[in-house]
C-alpha cells in the first residue's frame, strides 16, 4: 500500500484502489446478491407481485428436500463427484511423481505436453469422443471381445460410469498440476533418508511424500470436485437416461421451468456444497489457506 | 555392533566419464575412516556404492564380509548422514529420530523411549517435541546422527556433514562426532575436503583425487610421507621445486631444480633421470643464521610476513612461480625486516622428499 502510494501518487492509487473494488462489486458481488435476492422470493404470477404473498421465504431451498428425485440427484452429484476426485487423485498421484522425482527433463516436458494437448480440443468434441468409445457398439467392447476377455459387449453407459469415467478423463489434468508442483520441491534426498532408514516404497509416500504433497492434493481435490460437480457437458452427453447431474436441474429451472427464484436457490445450493466440500477438505488435511495459496 | 568394508577393484563410470577407478581398500571394523579429497574427485559417489544408492560399474563392495551386490540401501546394515541432512520437516524430532523403527515395526511407546535415549546420547533431550524448523544447525546436526543411529547400523556413512556449520561449531562437532563414534563404537565413514576435519577426527585417511585413491595412511603418514605429489600438495602447505633427479643413494637422492642442486629423501617411485619434484614444508624451512647449518640452500629475498600470533608465515621470492613459504617461531627480527633484502633459506634433507611428476604435471 505505502509501496503503491509511493511509486504512483495517491490519485492514480485511489484510481486504481477504487478500480478494484468496482470490479469486484459489478462482477462478482452484485451478481451474486441479486441472485440470492431472486432465492429468497417467491415465483409469482406478475399479477401478484407486490401483494402481501411477494415477500422473503426459503420456502425454495426447502424444495429440495421435499422433492425426492431431486434430493437424489443431488446426493448422486455429490458422491458422484467425490468419486471422480478420488478417482482422479489415484492416476495423478503416480503421474505427478513420476514427473517431479524420476522423469529426466525431457521426458517431463514431453509428458506435459501430452496431457496438455486434449485441452487444444473443444470439451464437447472430448466428451463425445468418450461417448463414441463407449458406445455399445463402439471401439472398446470390440476390442474387448476381440481380446477374448468378454462375451458379448457391456452397456458402459448405463448408470453414472459413463459421467465419472469422462470427468476423469477431462479433470484429472487438473489433479496433475498442483500435485506435480507440490511434489517438484520436495528434496529428494528425503526420500533417499527414509529409504536408507529401510522404509518401503509405499512408507516413504505416506510418511514424506503425501504430507509434503498435501496442500498440493488439496488444492487439486478442490479443483476436481468444484469442476465435477458444476460441470454440465459431461453428464449431459455421458449419463444414461435417468441418471441426471444437479446442474442439469439447475438448468431445467431457469430455462424449462422458467422459475429463475428455484433455480437461483438450487444454484446456491450448489455452490454451498462446494463450499462445504472446500472447507471440509482443508480441515481433513489439516491445510490452511496460506498453504494452498503456496 | 559395527562391521569391517571392502572395497574391491570398485570402479564407477557415468556414461564415458569414470568418476571412481578402481578402488581397493578395506576399511577396519569400528574405526574413523575419512575420504579426502578436491570437489568432484568421486567422493559422494563411493559413499553412494557403500550405502546402495548405486552400483558399481566393476567390483564389489562387502560389507561384514558379505557381497553387497543387488542389496538395496533399504537392506544394508548402513546408514548415510546426507550432505544436506534430509531430515523430515513435518515429523518432530522425535519421530525423526524414531523413523527407523518406525518402520521396523517397533510400537509407539517404545519408539517415543528409544528416541528420547538415543537424543540423550546427542544431548537434546529437551528438544523431543520440537520442530525441525526451530533448532539450529548443530541441533540439527546431531539430530541427524540420533535417527542414523536409531537403526543400529554397523556402518556409519557421513557425507560432508559439517559443512554447512560455521567454524566454531564444525570444531565443536568435530570433537562431538568422535565421541559419539568411540562410545558406539560404530564404522564411520567420513567424506570432506577439508584436511583439518580429516586429519584430526581419522583414525585413517584415504587421499583421492579425480577418482583415484591417492593413498591410504594415518593422519601422520599423509603428512610427513605423502605418496604422490596431489598429496603432498593437498594437505597442508608445501614448497614445491620442479627438476630431474640426479643420483639416488640408497634412501637419499639428489635433484637439479633452477633454485639448484638439492639433497633430499627418495619418495616413492622416483627414479634417476626421471622428472620430479622436491616437497619442503613451511615449518622445515629454516630462515637467517638457522640457514646455514642446513644442507641446502636457497637463496632468496624478503617478501612479506604474516604475524599469527606465536608463530609467523615469512613468503620470499626464489625465482619460482609461487613465493616460498617459511613458518617458524614469532621473531621480532623477521617482523622488522625491508622488502627484498636478502634472505638466506635453508632445509635438511631428511625434511624434503622427492616425488615423481606424475599425475600433478597434468593438473
Ligand atoms: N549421476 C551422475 N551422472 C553423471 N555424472 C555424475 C553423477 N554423479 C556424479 N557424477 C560425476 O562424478 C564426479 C564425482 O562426483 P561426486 O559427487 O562423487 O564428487 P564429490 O567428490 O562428492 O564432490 P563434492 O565435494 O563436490 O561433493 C563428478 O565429476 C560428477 O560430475
Ligand atoms: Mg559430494
Amino acid at each position: 500500500m505505502k509501496y503503491l502510494l509511493s511509486r504512483y501518487g495517491a490519485t492514480l492509487t485511489g484510481g486504481m484502489i477504487l478500480a478494484t473494488f468496482v470490479w469486484l462489486a459489478g462482477m462478482v458481488i452484485l451478481p451474486y446478491l441479486v441472485m440470492a435476492d431472486f432465492s429468497l422470493r417467491p415465483n409469482l404470477l406478475p399479477a401478484d407481485l407486490g401483494s402481501d404473498k411477494d415477500h422473503y421465504t426459503l420456502d425454495n431451498y426447502g424444495t429440495l428436500f421435499r422433492n425426492e428425485i431431486h434430493f437424489v440427484v443431488f446426493l448422486r452429484t455429490l458422491w458422484g463427484s467425490a468419486l471422480a476426485t478420488l478417482l482422479c487423485l489415484c492416476v495423478a498421484y503416480p503421474v505427478a511423481y513420476f514427473l517431479a522425482m524420476i522423469a529426466t527433463p525431457a521426458q517431463a516436458a514431453t509428458m506435459l505436453l501430452l496431457l496438455v494437448i486434449p485441452f487444444w480440443i473443444n470439451e464437447i468434441l472430448r466428451t463425445f469422443a468418450w461417448f463414441i468409445i463407449l458406445a455399445y457398439n463402439g471401439p472398446l467392447n470390440g476390442v474387448l471381445r476381440l481380446s477374448g476377455l468378454i462375451s458379448g459387449p457391456i452397456r458402459w453407459l448405463s448408470g453414472s460410469w459413463g459421467v465419472i469415467a469422462g470427468m476423469v478423463y477431462a479433470y484429472t489434468v487438473f489433479m496433475v498440476f498442483p500435485v506435480y508442483n507440490a511434489i517438484l520441491s520436495l528434496d529428494r534426498n528425503q526420500v533417499e533418508a527414509a529409504r536408507d532408514l529401510g522404509a518401503p516404497l509405499w512408507r516413504i509416500h505416506w510418511r514424506v511424500v503425501i504430507p509434503h504433497a498435501k496442500p498440493g492434493i488439496t488444492v487439486g481435490c478442490i479443483l476436481v470436485f468444484t469442476a465435477a460437480a458444476g460441470s454440465y457437458i459431461v453428464p449431459s452427453i455421458l449419463a444414461a437416461p435417468g441418471t441426471r447431474w444437479f446442474t442439469e436441474i439447475i438448468y431445467q429451472w431457469f430455462y424449462e421451468g422458467q422459475n429463475w427464484q428455484q433455480g437461483s436457490a438450487y444454484a446456491f445450493l450448489l455452490l454451498v456444497l462446494c463450499l462445504a466440500f472446500v472447507l471440509g477438505m482443508m480441515r481433513l488435511f489439516r491445510v490452511g489457506l496460506s498453504d494452498i495459496a503456496r | 555392533m559395527s562391521q569391517e568394508v571392502a572395497l574391491e577393484g570398485v570402479t564407477r563410470r557415468f556414461g564415458e566419464f569414470v568418476a571412481v577407478r578402481n578402488v581397493d581398500l578395506t576399511i577396519r571394523a569400528g574405526e574413523f575412516f575419512s575420504f579426502l579429497g578436491p570437489s568432484g574427485c568421486g567422493k559422494t559417489t563411493i559413499l553412494r556404492m557403500i550405502s546402495g544408492f548405486i552400483e558399481p560399474t566393476d567390483g564389489v563392495v562387502r560389507i561384514g564380509g558379505r557381497d553387497m551386490r543387488g542389496i538395496g540401501p533399504n537392506k544394508r546394515p548402513t546408514a548415510l548422514i546426507f550432505q544436506n541432512l534430509a531430515l523430515f520437516p513435518l515429523m518432530p524430532v522425535w519421530q525423526n529420530v524414531a523413523f527407523g523403527l518406525e518402520v521396523r515395526g517397533v510400537g509407539k511407546a517404545e519408539r517415543r523411549k528409544r528416541a528420547e535415549e538415543l537424543l540423550a546420547i546427542v544431548e537434546l533431550s529437551a528438544s523431543a517435541d520440537k520442530q525441525v524448523a526451530d533448532l539450529s544447525g548443530g541441533q540439527k546436526q546431531r539430530v541427524a546422527i540420533a535417527r542414523a543411529l536409531a537403526v543400529e547400523p554397523q556402518v556409519m556413512l557421513l557425507d560432508e556433514p559439517l559443512s554447512a556449520l560455521d567454524l566454531k561449531l564444525r570444531q565443536h562437532m568435530r570433537a562431538e562426532l568422535r565421541r559419539i563414534q568411540q562410545r558406539t563404537g560404530v564404522t564411520f565413514i567420513y567424506i570432506t575436503h577439508d584436511q583439518g576435519e580429516a586429519l584430526t577426527m581419522s583414525d585413517r585417511v584415504g587421499v583421492m583425487s579425480q577418482g583415484v585413491l591417492q593413498q591410504v595412511g594415518t593422519p601422520l603418514e599423509i603428512y610427513n610421507d605423502p605418496a604422490t605429489p596431489f598429496v603432498a600438495s593437498f594437505v597442508g602447505e608445501a614448497n614445491v621445486f620442479a627438476g630431474t633427479v640426479a643420483q639416488t643413494n640408497g634412501t637419499m637422492a639428489h635433484i637439479e631444480t633452477s633454485s639448484g642442486t638439492f639433497k633430499a629423501r627418495v619418495g616413492r617411485g622416483a627414479r634417476s633421470g626421471e622428472a620430479a619434484m622436491l616437497f619442503v614444508r613451511p615449518e622445515h624451512m629454516r630462515l637467517g643464521d638457522a640457514a646455514s647449518g642446513t644442507a641446502n640452500h636457497v637463496t632468496a629475498s624478503f617478501s612479506h610476513a604474516e604475524f599469527e600470533g606465536n608463530f609467523v608465515n615469512v613468503f620470499c621470492d626464489g625465482g619460482l612461480r609461487k613465493p616460498m613459504m617459511a613458518q617458524t617461531r614469532s621473531d621480532p627480527r623477521l617482523l622488522g625486516l625491508a622488502h627484498g633484502e636478502a634472505l638466506p633459506m635453508g632445509f635438511d634433507a631428511a625434511d624434503a622428499v622427492i616425488l615423481p611428476q606424475g599425475d600433478l604435471a597434468r593438473e
